[in-house]
């Protein structure tokens, strides 16, 4: 079940390369949204069929290249499953955003359908090497996403992003082969590595292999200061690209901290945690401030990303601190930064769609160029308004429950970064604000450039019905968290007995 | 059992939301949908005052989200549902039919909603989810006309004040769950350590800055940029009150921290002595009720500080009343006058003396006039404030004539006879109009809340307050006769005093009036400390951004090509040649090893003997 779910989106990309160039662009566009909504269909099965008590279900542990320890191993737990979820919805979104694309659409559609594919095979992924491949397979199908789709200066980011990120992921190979020498037997199973904790009394071997996991994981993240590949890659991406870029991609990161880091390297990561926290708080403080000093829409969401991730990398650093009375804190703490991927996820997904819609409208992200929209798109005005409050931390939506959680588990073991870190949710304020204000209030002016003769029209019905869900979701998970926290706060706890070894 | 308080958040919230979704399209349908709804939300809060149910979900691991009606948030959402009913009816009449009215309706039903949370809540995320809500709801009311920049400044300006001190809540329920006491908010004094300090500071700030208190109360003056109904229902029962009522509700948290209850008092104090002198040097209708905002609430925190949980309710309830009067005649007056300025509303009160009764009404009972409630309610208060310390109590005292200085000085503009001559050009605005008769959806609110105004005096009377009293839960001391007496006469005498002055001007340096009319220049320190210091920083930081990490990361990349691009030419070449090297030479010993095949057989003979020759020498010598 697992394995079709992780299939079917490539099996569906070599199908349309199949098809011939002259098939219309219609049918690309329905097997593209269809696949879509089956993978979707499929990983709530996946979800249905799980069960609360945790461990990791639905496994799969089949034989690949036996002499070097490699495995096709894949199975979801708390962690995996939010985001294999997160990622089907995001992908849905985007081939209903992209309906009305003109530009290759075979390929377009190909290329975001394989991507789908190596985000459910990372997320489901329980083989370091497994893992790699899928990492690295999405740099390679982002980069073309970026350099075949993109604005005017996209070869050049897509390039950087490129190098950055597969610079990244070598030094996440190398702790990857450093931990598959250190275990006996030599193996790049998860599992049997976590399960053998194999670098314990290991110090200066694991302080190593962490640096490099930690670098390799940071590019993703990002975080300061490994984050400038981020708003170029954004600001040149299309907006169905930032979506998954920035909803799914980035995840990959963090996920490899919760999943990798902090269960196979106890020891290394609760000495080491106060780097992550000090990493997290700056990340938070600085994402804000650069978003705060931004004058182009996207590049400011792009900056707000390495905030919100920021929070995250906070809570995991803060969970790794001793101290007997702060358990359950720190269990928050951990679940709180799960969640906040998914809300991010959606939030930020929907930001940048959005953010597509304006520059699809305005032909510029320059927020001095506009103003006073709402006059004339009142309804892109509104959805805005609701994913920049719901961005900015507002009770009612996912984002609140998120950080709440991170914020108030992460205050008992580190209460000076965390003091720090709260001040973030002001400076998101603030910068959401000017923009909702510098965009879409005041007096109607609109954008004098080449192309731009058409009126500003509102929010159309394809947009619509790719943006809303995604908002609607982020309410549901805002004001009933319960049926996903009841999925992470097992796993949460789990990372937390395996980090106390 | 628990259905009425479900009901009580559910009404004003749902229908709030479904009319802001369906947005002009509900216009017609709106007034009536959110007058009910707030009716409905008001016999449901009258229901859960009397019935107390208490109901709890779970959100979080350990962090349920908890509601409770009791004797003290039973009294408060009653006062919340009623405000807001009154609010909305004038709103009908208002907010035009031209105008966005589903949007109006349903943010404000919604912000209320959050209020009605805010009182009941009995648990952190309960309490800090209403809170932020209605700090956001607030934006977008105070922004309602948003074609206005200067209107939506002023409305980012309230909100970000607001969430600043916010985050002190975020910290409290970070030390709650640190310290183990998680469960409700009542809990939170039992914290220990640094955790018990730590949560009574972030509640104190939070609360402060909510209840626009020293030094966060500027953001009230921004507030007043909304529309009428929205300044009548933020400042009476709603919003500012909310940090006030935490304070009262958490005074145990107060008490055991020790430090809180003064801290608290005094600032209470302080901020209804300094805005009631602002609200006196004020000279447009609107900002002087906001300052009284300040300084009246001032009086329930410092309440709250001296653990007068029947004072600061009496407080907080009669001037709910006589604010959200006095703020909706002030946006009648500036709805149909066009001003809000002292000097040109002179006659106001006389052209419909309906509105200005009303207004009267509110003001005698603003000002602390016996037997009007807020008279004794001070009186209450301050009895503990005395218990405590001498300099509370005078301080205290000297801000309750003011407040009867600032009343005055409203009544006598708007009772002062109209200008005549209307012909001449520099003429009020009001005087060309045509003011049409006030609508049934006008009078009946100002006839309801200034007959609640003065049936409010009720509470003053002794068993009526030992039964609110009883309702609190509480026992609290009750001021001397001569207490009453003594405020009996200073707020008469006060208020005759500025209403004898009249608009002449105060005998004090212009610098110094000019600071107290501007807010004691609260909001440009602000700027000055927070706002511009962040701004540079942010500007430097994405400057760094750009300049130093993002070209390091550009420069090692150009720097590996140039180290291909020498590792090419020098490096390269070097290799390069080292191999042509050994083949040149290969082919030169070639060269040479060609040199002795002659084909000549005198030649081969010729070597062979010399090469015997050197064989022979070579096994002589080695020999």
């Amino acid at each position: 079940m697992l394995t079709a779910l992780v299939l079917l989106p490539a099996a569906a990309a070599v199908l349309l390369l199949c098809l011939p160039r002259s098939t219309p662009r219609t049918a690309f566009r329905v097997v593209w949204v269809a696949v879509s909504a089956a993978v979707l269909a499929l990983a709530l099965a996946v979800w249905a069929g799980y069960r609360d008590a945790g461990g990791i279900q639905y496994e799969t542990h089949a034989r690949w290249i036996p002499s070097a320890g490699i495995g096709y191993h894949i199975g979801v737990d708390g962690l995996s499953l939010p985001l294999l979820a997160l990622t089907a919805v995001l992908f849905l979104a985007c081939s209903v955003h992209a309906l009305r694309g003109t530009h290759r659409v075979r390929e377009f559609a190909a290329l975001f359908l394989f991507l789908e594919t190596t985000c459910l095979g990372l997320f489901a992924a329980l083989d370091l090497i497994l893992f790699f491949v899928f990492f690295d397979l999405s740099i390679v199908a982002m980069y073309f996403i970026i350099a075949g789709w993109g604005h005017k200066g996209a070869g050049r980011a897509a390039l950087y992003f490129f190098l950055y990120t597969f610079l990244g992921s070598l030094a996440l190979l190398l702790g990857f082969i450093g931990l598959y020498l250190a275990a006996e037997p030599h193996t790049f199973d998860m599992v049997a590595l976590t399960a053998q904790n194999p670098l314990a009394g290991r110090s200066a071997y694991g302080a190593l292999v962490l640096l490099a996991l930690g670098i390799g994981l940071a590019v993703k993240t990002p975080t300061v200061p490994f984050h400038t590949w981020l708003p170029p890659a954004h600001t040149e991406a299309p907006a169905e690209g930032s979506a998954i870029l920035a909803g799914v991609l980035l995840k990959m990161g963090t996920y490899g901290f919760l999943r990798i880091a902090l269960p196979m390297l106890p020891e290394a990561w609760r000495s080491y945690a106060l780097v992550f926290v000090v990493v997290g708080v700056v990340s938070v403080l600085h994402g804000a401030l650069v978003a705060l000093a931004q004058t182009e829409f996207k590049r400011m969401i792009a900056y707000t990303s390495v905030n919100h991730m920021g929070y995250i990398v906070l809570a995991i650093g803060a969970a790794a601190a001793a101290g007997g009375s702060t358990g359950d804190a720190r269990r928050l703490a951990v679940t709180g930064a799960t969640y906040q991927m998914v809300s991010h996820g959606l939030l930020t997904g929907a930001l940048f769609l959005l953010a597509g819609v304006l520059y699809e409208r305005g032909r510029t992200y320059d927020m001095g160029a506009y103003s006073g929209v709402a006059a004339t798109a009142p309804v892109f005005a509104a959805l805005t308004g609701v994913a920049a409050f719901a961005s900015l931390g507002l009770p009612g939506f996912s984002g609140f429950i998120a950080e709440f959680q991170i914020l108030t588990g992460s205050l008992g073991p580190r209460p000076v970064a965390t003091g720090l870190a709260v001040l973030g949710i002001l400076l998101t304020a603030a910068l959401f604000l000017r923009a909702l204000q510098r965009i879409f209030l005041g007096p109607l002016r609109l954008p004098e450039a080449p192309g731009t003769a058409r009126p500003f029209a509102d929010i159309r019905a394809h947009e619509g019905v790719a943006i809303v869900p995604l908002l609607a979701l982020a309410v549901v998970l805002g004001l009933a968290p319960r049926f996903v926290l009841d999925v992470i706060e097992p796993a949460s706890r789990d990372v937390l007995e395996l980090l106390a070894r | 059992m628990s259905a009425p308080l479900w009901a009580l958040i559910t009404v004003p919230l749902a229908t709030g939301t479904v009319l802001v979704i369906a947005g002009r399209r509900a216009d017609r349908a709106a007034p009536a949908a959110g007058v009910a709804a707030a009716a409905l939300a008001l016999g449901l809060a009258l229901l859960a005052a009397f019935r107390q149910p208490s109901v709890s979900a779970a959100l979080l691991a350990d962090l349920p989200f908890g509601l409770a009606a009791d004797g003290l948030s039973g009294v408060l959402a009653v006062t919340v549902a009623a405000v807001t009913v009154a609010v909305l009816l004038f709103g009908v009449g208002d907010i035009g039919p031209g105008e966005a009215r589903a949007r109006f309706f349903g943010l404000m039903l919604l912000f209320s909603g959050a209020m009605l949370v805010t009182v009941t809540a009995t648990t952190l995320p309960a309490l800090l989810m209403s809170w932020e809500v209605m700090g956001a709801t607030s934006w977008t009311l105070i922004a309602y006309r948003w074609q206005d920049t200067v209107r939506v400044a002023a409305a980012g300006t309230a909100f970000l004040t607001t969430r600043a001190a916010d985050l002190g809540l975020y910290l409290a329920a970070g030390a709650a769950v640190a310290g183990g006491r998680t469960e409700a908010l009542g809990d939170l004094d039992r914290l220990s350590g640094p955790w018990l300090h730590l949560a009574t500071a972030g509640v104190v700030v939070a609360a402060l800055g909510k209840s626009a208190q020293l030094p966060f109360s500027f953001w009230l003056s921004k507030a007043m940029q909304g529309p009428g109904p929205v300044s009548a229902l933020l400042h009476s029962a709603t919003m500012v009150v909310a940090g006030a009522y935490l304070l009262i509700r958490l005074g145990p948290l107060l008490a055991a921290a020790g430090w809180g209850a003064d801290a608290v008092a005094w600032t209470g104090a302080g901020t209804a002595l300094a805005l009631g002198l602002v609200a006196a040097a004020q000279r447009d209708l609107k900002q002087l009720l906001a300052a009284s905002s300040c300084a009246q609430i001032g009086f329930m925190v410092l309440a709250a500080g001296v653990g007068s949980t029947v004072g600061g309710t009496l407080q907080l309830i009669a001037h709910a009343a006589a604010k959200s009067l006095a703020f909706l005649v002030a946006g009648y007056w500036l709805t149909w006058l066009g001003t809000k300025s002292l000097p040109e509303l002179r006659g106001a009160a006389r052209r419909r003396p309906a509105a200005g009764i009303a207004f009267t009404v509110a003001a005698l009972g603003l000002a602390g006039v016996a037997p009007l409630s807020l008279w004794a309610a001070k009186d209450v208060l301050l009895a503990a404030a005395l218990e405590r310390s001498t300099g509370l109590y005078a301080v205290g005292l000297a801000a309750a004539a003011l407040s009867a200085v600032y009343s005055a000085k409203a009544l006598w503009y708007v009772w002062q006879p109209r200008p005549d001559r209307p012909s001449r050009p520099d003429l009020p605005p009001y005087a060309r109009r045509t003011v049409p008769r006030l609508p049934a959806s006008l009078t009946l609110p100002f006839a309801a809340l200034s007959l609640a105004t003065v049936a409010l005096s009720a509470l003053v009377l002794p068993p009526v307050r030992e039964a609110l009293a009883r309702t609190l839960g509480v026992t609290g001391t009750m001021p001397n006769a001569w207490e009453f007496a003594l405020s009996a006469v200073l707020a008469p005498a006060a208020g005759a005093v500025a209403w004898a002055w009249g608009a002449r001007r105060v005998p004090l340096p212009t610098p110094v009036i000019r600071w107290v009319s501007g807010w004691l220049g609260l909001e440009r320190a602000a700027h000055a400390v927070c706002v511009r210091p962040v701004q540079r920083l942010a500007t430097a930081l994405a400057a760094f951004d750009d300049r130093v990490l993002d070209r390091g990361v550009e420069g090692l990349a150009r720097g590996t090509v140039r180290l291909a691009g020498v590792m090419n030419r020098h490096a390269e070449a070097a290799v390069d040649g080292a191999v042509q090297g050994v083949a040149a030479v290969s082919r030169g010993l070639g060269r040479l090893a060609r040199r002795p095949q002659t084909g000549q057989l005198h030649t081969y003979l010729a070597q062979a003997v010399a090469a015997c020759t050197v064989l022979a020498v070579v096994l002589v010598l080695v020999r």
